[in-house]
């Protein structure tokens, strides 16, 4: 599935990051690399673009431009092993859980 | 001695620069405001200077900004980089970051907004980032103008000691092998062009053309790179940008981890949701803004631009009497005393009492824009423009044409992308701007007094629609491609800064006057010139002998077909480019009729109702007036496009005034 899929509220890590040339490379400048923790927090009030959280900050992106971001969902990562991972990885993921 | 400024946008960079400089900088929340790099003398330190880079995100070779600042930074050398980062939000500053420190220029981090870390109760490690980054940190806050002077006089130091970032290796594993054999394999011909090694290697690494082209590799050694890129990407499996992006993001998370503590979600983000509830909410976003821009809009035109523009008027007006007076006197040439009076005065003095709506207007958006507002509008927006082949940031800019086409056009240069900002210029005259409320005032009382207001509100529409019509030609034809994309930060709702908002109404006001003594006031003097002589230049007592009379009859044959032929309204057309408001002006002098009854009256002699919505749909579409042509000349950047715009929306004007003539015309004999 990719970003486009996920509905308010939901959340995904990237798999990978597709897309024409230069939008593809601004975001992954923007931090949408794989495994970022994403967070869809609203839509605007046409639905489309989508206000997304991410790294600690917000991030508007085009419908159109977030299919090309592939997302494992959050129950598709959520076996034993990579419950751990996922902590360290939180909404700020500045090491807001572990360092404290 | 030259300190560079670089950062993210919204993290500071632009506040930092004003306290720096005191000089007039536009600083806003909204993503890329500033375009081209600005200078100014550090206070204090003589022989030091500032020079304020774009809002950059990355070095990549996509955008203008970026070149641009990596252009500056190869080409000019600046004694140190100050690399600005915003403490909230460590990880994606520090991208850019790690960037400039491959230049190998002298750096240092000023870390913004540490007051607002603290408050959150949130903290940095500073000596141990330091260490992580091997470059030096100072934190600072712009806005409070805490850690100032500490960063200069580190800046300093850094910059007579050359002290350049002590680590380039944010790598490991295959990328760190890749990286190095590289740059093994290019130094000399990045020695040869003066470009850092490892920032060559690296964006070899990356794909990045403009600087392979510069390198000037030979075949051999080109395919030497292209394999060692293959080799990574299959081992890393996947490819050269996402590899490079990825090694720096896991470096930065790792960075973070151990020095950065961050308690949950800070105070900031929590007040932007709550405003956010309302001001982007599914039902309430469209509405509210427009209640806010309405407000905006009666402010400026209803309570203090007018009014102060009227003071204004006045002041020049007494200015002129005065001057007048004092010529009189002196015995001056009568000529020479109408050129100033009646040129200058009139002329520059219609065009200077823009101003104080252009401030007014100005000062009500830059707090808008400064809150981190207008990013919300743009992303609410976006959808509907898009459709017309613009983005939501076009939006602001095309409302605010309905006040001036002026500041609207001056809007312009906070958005991304040449294509958006030149479409979004081209669109903005189709916006009825505030001058022609008069014009239509008049006519529509005169031919349809019952139904004033159903007619002028059709002008609106009629100009929008035309807009929009405009705006698919071009995306046919000069325009073809997409938006720019969309992949815009919304930042936390800040404070709007007194500083910032005052600087940059002085900014707008400065920009203006000057204009008005130089493209507008030779325009002033050209249209007097033909007024005020006839063809063979003898000084004409009544204006209907005149040259620009001559000129007037002699254009009229144009707009014979669009049913109002009349010389009188001709010229008044073009004394209507100097401001749309001489149109009734003059249409009062050639008809000789004091005060608008007596032109409303006049009117129905030289229109029919019919001939009259023609004309109203002329002057809604014709040629923006000078100085609006002036700021489209600015921020288009030629005089080609000047040019453009002006025979453009004249011939757009004349077409759909033809259309409604010849089709009303039908209708007319059908009956």
């Amino acid at each position: 599935m990719t970003l486009k899929d996920l509905k308010v509220g939901q959340s995904g890590r990237v798999k990978s990051v597709g897309g024409e040339k230069a939008l593809r490379r601004r975001l992954l400048d923007m931090g949408i690399t794989p495994r970022t923790f994403i967070t869809v927090k609203k839509a605007a009030p046409m639905g489309d673009p989508i206000e997304l959280l991410l790294r600690g900050y917000v991030l508007s992106l085009r419908l159109d431009d977030a299919q090309s971001i592939e997302i494992a969902t959050e129950s598709e990562i959520k076996k034993p092993k990579d419950s751990e991972d996922l902590k360290s990885y939180d909404l700020c993921a500045c090491g807001k859980s572990k360092l404290r | 001695m030259t300190f560079a400024l670089a950062g993210n946008q919204n993290c500071g960079k632009t506040t930092l620069f004003n306290q720096l400089t005191g000089s007039n900088r536009h600083v806003g929340n909204f993503p890329g405001v500033t375009v081209d790099c600005k200078e100014g003398g550090i206070i204090g330190y003589k022989s030091v200077k500032a020079v304020d880079l774009p809002g950059i995100y990355s070095l990549s070779p996509y955008t203008n900004e970026e070149i641009l600042t990596r252009d500056f930074l190869l080409t000019q050398k600046p004694d140190v980089i100050i690399n600005i980062i915003d403490a909230t939000n460590m990880e994606r500053n520090l991208y850019l970051t790690l960037q400039l420190a491959e230049l190998q220029i002298p750096m240092l981090v000023a870390l913004n907004m540490m007051d607002e870390v603290r408050a959150n109760n949130g903290s940095i490690d500073i000596k141990r980032l330091e260490q992580a980054l091997g470059i030096p940190v100072v934190p600072i806050s712009a806005t409070k103008k805490q850690g100032i002077t500490e960063l200069i006089e580190r800046a300093l130091h850094i910059a007579e000691r050359k002290i350049k970032p002590k680590r380039v290796d944010f790598c490991s594993g295959a990328e760190h092998r890749t990286i190095h054999a590289i740059a093994h394999l290019i130094e000399d011909h990045a020695q040869r062009i003066d470009l850092p090694a490892r920032f060559a290697a690296t964006k070899l690494v990356e794909g990045d053309v403009p600087v392979l082209e510069k390198l000037g590799l030979t075949e051999n050694e080109k395919d030497i790179v292209e394999h060692a890129v293959t080799e990574m990407e299959i081992e890393l499996d996947t490819d050269r940008e996402a590899a490079l992006a990825d090694m720096r993001y896991r470096f930065i998370e790792d960075v973070c981890r151990k020095c950065v503590v961050k308690i949950g979600e800070s105070r900031e983000y929590r007040r932007s949701v709550r405003l956010d509830s309302i001001l982007t909410h599914k039902m309430l976003a469209i509405p509210t803004f427009l209640f806010i821009m309405l407000t905006v809009f009666w402010l400026t035109f209803g309570v203090f631009g007018n009014r102060l523009s009227e003071l204004l008027e006045d002041g020049i007006t007494a200015l002129g009497v005065i001057v007048s007076g004092a010529l009189t006197n002196f015995g001056m040439n009568p000529v020479i005393h109408s050129l100033i009076i009646d040129g200058v005065f009139k002329g520059v003095g219609a065009v200077l009492s823009f101003v104080p709506i252009i401030v007014t207007l100005f000062f009500f958006l830059s707090i808008l824009e400064d809150s981190g507002y207008m990013a919300r509008v743009a992303f609410v927006m976006d959808k509907p423009l898009r459709k017309i082949g613009l983005s939501g940031r076009s939006f602001a800019p095309l409302l605010m044409g309905f006040g001036c086409s002026v500041p609207a056009i001056m809007a312009t240069r906070t958005l991304g992308g040449e294509r958006d900002r030149k479409m979004t210029i081209l669109m903005i005259p189709f916006m009825s701007c505030g001058a022609k409320l008069p014009i239509y005032a008049l006519f529509t009382a005169a031919f349809f007094p019952k139904y004033q207001a159903l007619v002028m509100l059709g002008l609106y529409v009629t100009g929008i629609v035309f807009g929009i019509l405009s705006a698919f030609i071009m995306k046919k034809t000069i325009f073809k491609g997409s938006p720019a994309p969309f992949v815009m930060e919304l930042p936390n709702y800040r404070f709007p800064s007194g500083k910032t908002v005052l600087l940059l109404m002085w900014d707008k006001a400065w920009d203006f006057i000057r204009k008005a003594f130089t493209v507008i006031f030779l325009a002033t003097v050209v249209i007097w010139f033909l007024q005020s002589f006839d063809i063979r230049m003898n000084l004409v007592a009544n204006s209907a002998d005149s040259m620009l009379a001559s000129i007037g009859k002699f254009i009229s044959v144009i707009f014979e077909p669009l049913g109002f032929a009349d010389w009188r309204v001709s010229t008044s057309l073009v004394t209507g480019f100097v401001a749309k408001e001489a149109v009734i002006s003059t249409l009062a002098v050639l008809t000789d009729s004091g005060t608008a009854e007596v032109a409303e009256n006049y009117l129905h002699t030289l229109f029919t109702t019919l001939s009259a919505t023609s004309f109203l749909v002329f002057t809604l579409l014709y040629t923006p007036c000078v100085a609006a042509v002036a700021a489209a000349k600015r921020e288009l950047g030629s005089l080609k496009g000047m040019f453009f715009v002006t025979l453009y929306q004249t011939g757009f004007a004349w077409a759909a005034a033809f259309l409604f003539y010849r089709v009303g015309r039908l209708i007319l004999d059908l009956h």
